[in-house]
Order: structure tokens, then C-alpha cells, then sequence
């Protein structure tokens, strides 16, 4: 392989993980964005959708065994989206609404019982060790010169690049988006002008947890062994992702992502393996130091 | 008086009930206890956020072990190199740190928890890598070596746990814990007042930082065997998590929370499986009843009401 194609296979090796980042980047993002809470349960809604997805592609392979692979692709998809969606909305409602208005740090509690109970949950019904997930679709590759694409890394761009442009028409060309903008300028405005501030909160993190749900499955397929504590470590760096774009931004989220990849599989390939996650803490800080409001993030007065 | 009979009591606890179980429980207790204290002159007093606590008890505990593994250090002489390294260690991250605020705050704190855990991984040939370090000697008073029996230990971090109560209550009220509290509550205010911001912050990070590595140093001398999966993010959220159940800023408050935290597991073992599970509903249900933690309000409304008598 020459050093030209190394390099061209490493960075689509971090355009891919990359995108899984950002789709679960967007999550925080749009958290935060909105409510300026750090949703710590968050990388456990990425796990329960990976497991979501794992439980969906069993199912079909029961019920239906001759189903048509790319319909089972998009079964699993939805179902980890819907499940993942209804998994936000109850954690908001359980765990975040009723201490919205109360001490800022009690909510990183609750994040953490959610996080201890889903993970729980998850070992229960799935077991401690690691899972594999089937194949849903044969697997296929392309070779471009000692360059290797497979089917999972196309179907991984297309579905987070889909579902980006899909959430930038949310926020920037609907009702919807509108009042979650609004909320994120100012809640209390909002509210005067009829919207329903409560609602609005909730529909963001329905949305952002069904993407990190879709994640989940998109990780699970690509890696085929999923485990219940995946959730903590891929959530961390999701996060790193969203500061890294500047936390509260929508496209920084994504540009977050997808550096974050690239960092992690170029200090993978020649630097080493070992010291992959440093790579990913090392850029946290640093973006935090240098530039605390991140890439594309906007200018805020200073938060106490 | 009241707190010297409790203090007494506790000490005497191992003589009351024999089971070893349950000493041991109760040295981890104290143990997350001290860890507790630690943090909550950063996070309580101080009110600066940190998420990556737990590597100033790795520094603690690396500290002493290498220092007794190379040199053949002693423990009473480990213990207070250990809190010495951790307190500085606390200091020199928190050079950087302090520039910036908030959530922001947390989250440097969090990747440099997270840095110095996986430095300690990989670094192997001091730090012996993912397999850790074993044989740390145990401590030895007066030719008694504590050995692997949990009640030397558990008295230890009694008086250590009493001692550090101590000192933080008085800080509390001293005027470096007034500047904390006036630094907290409104910084900008603080500063024209003539408080010397970024100092006062990194005292609270060292001194934080030097508990939690006297904590490491005994955790080393107790386990005789340290591995970096012991200083994870999970500690780093527990200690916080105890901090807030048992009320920021309040001493008796942090230990409470410490015990409740570490006790509670244990106390639901007879569900076996199911004990992480109702230990995560039971966090989100103890916040929903309490969201300002266990001592926290009716401490502050008890000292409005002396100030207004």
C-alpha cells in the first residue's frame, strides 16, 4: 500500500466513525443548546440503541428470515430510532423536568441514576458479556486502487448525511425549530409568545436520542460486538465532538464529529493505537484553553 | 461534645461487631469519606465543578506505591509525599483550568482526569500498565503491620476523617472560605472587592487535590495491589454524586452522603442483580425528594437564623 492510499484509507476510516461521532454529538448539542444542561445519560441512549438494534435484527431473523436485507436495515433503523426517541422523552420527564427549575448540579445526579439504571437494565436482559451482531447485509467491498470501501461505510455516510440535512430542515424551515430557537434565545420569552416552552424541550431530546439510537445500531454494524459499557466512552467522545464545534451548534456538532474521526484514526495509524483516546481528551482540552467556545461556536458572555 | 461522643462511638464499632464484612464496608465508607471532604472544598466551598477527581487519588496512590516499590519508602513517610504530589499535582492542572468557567470547567477537568488515567495506563514500565502495580507494602506502626485485616485501616481513616472534618469546618468559616464562598456565589462582585480570584482557586484545587492523595496513599497501603481501573470516570462521578446527595458546602453533610452512597449498595446485596439497577432509581428519586441534597438548605437556613439572632 503506498503512503497516498494509507492515507486515503485512514481518513475514510475517520469519516466513518466520524459520522457515528456526530450523530451522537448532535444530541448534547441540541441540549445544550437549548437548556445549557450536559445530558451525561446520553452515550447510555447510543448503548440501549445499539442493543435496540441488536434485538431488532434477531427478531427479523426470526419472524421473517427471508426478509429483504435492505428492508431489514431500515426496520432496525426505525426501531432503534422510535426506541431511542421514547427512551429521551421518558428520562426527560422522569429525571430532568422535575428538577428544571431547582440546583443545576442535581440534574448530573439523575443523569447518573439513569445512566446506572439503563446500563443495569441493559446487563439484565442482555447479559455482561460482549454481543455479536449479525451481519444484516452481505458484505461487500470496492476495491479503488489498495484502497478498501465496504457497503457499511457508504450506508454510514448516507444515513448520517440524510439525517443532518433532515435536522437542518427541522430547526432552520419548520414550527417546530423555529420554537425551539426561540427557547434556546430565551425560555421565558418564548413562553410569552405562546410557546409551549415544556414541549419544546421535550421534542429536543426525543429527536436527538432517536439519532443517537440510530447510531447505536450504525456502530453495532460496523464493529459486530457491542457491550453494555460501550456506552460511557463513545458518549465521552461524542461530547469531546460537540466542544470541540462548539457546544450548542448544530453544524458544529457535525464538524466536531467528523474531526474528531480523522484526529483519532491518523494519531491510530502513525502515532499508535495506545494512545488513540489520548488523542480524543488531549483535543478536549485544548480546544477548551484556546478556544473555550469551540470551532464554530458563537461568542457568549462568560457563564458562571 | 456531641461530635466527640459519635466519634468515639465509631472508633469503638469494631470492638462492638466482630464481622470483618462489615468493617470492611465501613472502611470504605470513611474512605470515600475523606475523598468526599476533598472535593468539596473544591466543588463546595469553592463552587468550581471538577470531573476528574479521581486522578488526584491515582497520583496519591502511584505516588506512594512507587516511592515504597523503588526506594523502599515507608508508609508514614508515603502518605504525606502522596497528598504532597497530589496537591501540586492538583495545582499545575488547575493553572490552565481556572481560565475558564462553568460547564466549561467541568469539562477540562474531566479530559484531564481522563489524560492522567491513561497516561498511567500506557506509561507501563513505571506504572506497570493495565496490570498495575503489586506487593505496595502495608502500613507498619510500632512493629504492628496492618496487614490485610480491615480494622487498622478503618481507624486510620477515622481519624484522618475526623481530622480533615475538622480543619474544613474552621476553613469554612475562616476568611479564605468566606473569599470561597463570596468568590462563588458572585465572582465579579468578589474581584472588585480586592479577592485574588485565581489564587484562591488554586488553593481550593490543592488542598482538594492533597486529600484525595492521602486518600490514594492509604488505598494503596490497604489493597497492597493498584491497577488504573480503580481511578476511573465512575469514581470521579461517585465522589461528585456523594458530594451533592449529602449538600454542597456542608461538612457533616458530604460525609453523610459518602456513607449513604457507599453503604447502600451493600445494603441492597440481597437483590443481587438487581442492586445497580434500584441504585440508579434510587439516586433519581432521592434527588427528585431532596434536589437541594440531604443537608444542604437547613444547613444554610440554620446559619441565616443565627446570623439573624
Amino acid at each position: 500500500m503506498t503512503p497516498g492510499d494509507f492515507f486515503f484509507q485512514q481518513l475514510l476510516n475517520g469519516l466513518t466513525i466520524g459520522s457515528i461521532y456526530a450523530l451522537i454529538a448532535l444530541g448534547y448539542t441540541m441540549v445544550y443548546g437549548i437548556i445549557q444542561l450536559i445530558n451525561f445519560a446520553h452515550g447510555e441512549i447510543f448503548m440501549v440503541g445499539a442493543y435496540l438494534g441488536l434485538a431488532a435484527i434477531l427478531l427479523i431473523g426470526k419472524v421473517h428470515p427471508g426478509l429483504n436485507p435492505t428492508a431489514g436495515l431500515l426496520l432496525t433503523l426505525l426501531a432503534a430510532a422510535v426506541g431511542g426517541g421514547f427512551l429521551g422523552l421518558v428520562i426527560e420527564r422522569v429525571a430532568y423536568r422535575p428538577l428544571r427549575q431547582g440546583p443545576k448540579l442535581s440534574v448530573l445526579i439523575t443523569a447518573i441514576g439513569v445512566s446506572f439504571f439503563l446500563q443495569n437494565a441493559v446487563m439484565l436482559v442482555f447479559g455482561a458479556q460482549d454481543r455479536y451482531v449479525p451481519p444484516l447485509l452481505q458484505v461487500h467491498r470496492w476495491q479503488i486502487g489498495s484502497v478498501t470501501v465496504t457497503l457499511m461505510q457508504v450506508i454510514i455516510l448516507a444515513v448520517s448525511i440524510g439525517l443532518m440535512a433532515g435536522l437542518q430542515r427541522i430547526v432552520y424551515r419548520t414550527g417546530l425549530g423555529r420554537a425551539m430557537r426561540a427557547t434556546a434565545q430565551d425560555p421565558l420569552a418564548a413562553r410569552l409568545m405562546g410557546i409551549s416552552v415544556d414541549r419544546v424541550i421535550a421534542a429536543t431530546f426525543c429527536i436527538g436520542s432517536a439519532l443517537a439510537g440510530v447510531g447505536g445500531v450504525l456502530f453495532g454494524l460496523t464493529y459486530s460486538t457491542i457491550n453494555f459499557h460501550d456506552g460511557y466512552l463513545i458518549g465521552l467522545k461524542a461530547f469531546t465532538a460537540a466542544v470541540l464545534g462548539g457546544i450548542g451548534n448544530i453544524p458544529g456538532a457535525m464538524l466536531g464529529g467528523l474531526l474528531l474521526g480523522f484526529l483519532e484514526a491518523f494519531g491510530a495509524a502513525y502515532l499508535s493505537t495506545q494512545w488513540k483516546n489520548v488523542v480524543a481528551f488531549t483535543v478536549l482540552v485544548l480546544v477548551l484553553l484556546l478556544r473555550p467556545r469551540g470551532l464554530l461556536g458563537e461568542r457568549v458572555a462568560e457563564r458562571a | 461534645m456531641k461530635k466527640t461522643a459519635i466519634f468515639l462511638l465509631l472508633f469503638l464499632i469494631p470492638f462492638l461487631d466482630p464481622n470483618s464484612y462489615h468493617i470492611e464496608i465501613l472502611a470504605t465508607a470513611a474512605l470515600y469519606a475523606l475523598l468526599a471532604l476533598g472535593l468539596n472544598i473544591i466543588v463546595g466551598f469553592a463552587g468550581l465543578l471538577h470531573l476528574g477527581y479521581a486522578a488526584f487519588f491515582a497520583i496519591g496512590a502511584y505516588t506512594y506505591a512507587l516511592l515504597n516499590l523503588r526506594l523502599g519508602c515507608p508508609f508514614w513517610l508515603g502518605l504525606p509525599l502522596g497528598m504532597g504530589v497530589a496537591g501540586v499535582g492538583g495545582v499545575l492542572l488547575g493553572l490552565p483550568a481556572v481560565r475558564v468557567r462553568g460547564d466549561y470547567l467541568a469539562i477540562v477537568t474531566l479530559g484531564f482526569g481522563e489524560i492522567v488515567r491513561i497516561v498511567v495506563t500506557n506509561l507501563e514500565p513505571w506504572t506497570g500498565g493495565p496490570n498495575g502495580l503489586l506487593g505496595i507494602a502495608h502500613p507498619v506502626l510500632g512493629g504492628f503491620n496492618f496487614g490485610v485485616d480491615s480494622r487498622p485501616y478503618y481507624w486510620l481513616l477515622l481519624v484522618l476523617v475526623g481530622g480533615i472534618a475538622w480543619v474544613c469546618a474552621r476553613l469554612r468559616r475562616s476568611r479564605i472560605g468566606l473569599a470561597w464562598a463570596a468568590l462563588r456565589e458572585d465572582e465579579l462582585a468578589a474581584r472588585t472587592l480586592g479577592i485574588n480570584g485565581t489564587r484562591l482557586k488554586l488553593l481550593a484545587l490543592g488542598l482538594g487535590g492533597g486529600i484525595a492523595g492521602l486518600a490514594g496513599a492509604v488505598f494503596a497501603a490497604k489493597q497492597g495491589t493498584i491497577t488504573p481501573d480503580s481511578f476511573d470516570f465512575i469514581l470521579s462521578v461517585m465522589i461528585l454524586a456523594m458530594v451533592i446527595l449529602g449538600g454542597l458546602g456542608s461538612v457533616r453533610g458530604v460525609i453523610l452522603g459518602a456513607v449513604v452512597l457507599s453503604v447502600l449498595p451493600e445494603l441492597l446485596q440481597g437483590f443481587s442483580t438487581y442492586r445497580m439497577l434500584l441504585f440508579g432509581i434510587g439516586m433519581i428519586g432521592l434527588m427528585r425528594l431532596r434536589p437541594q441534597g440531604l443537608l444542604g438548605i437547613s444547613q444554610i437556613r440554620r446559619e441565616l437564623q443565627r446570623a439573624a439572632s
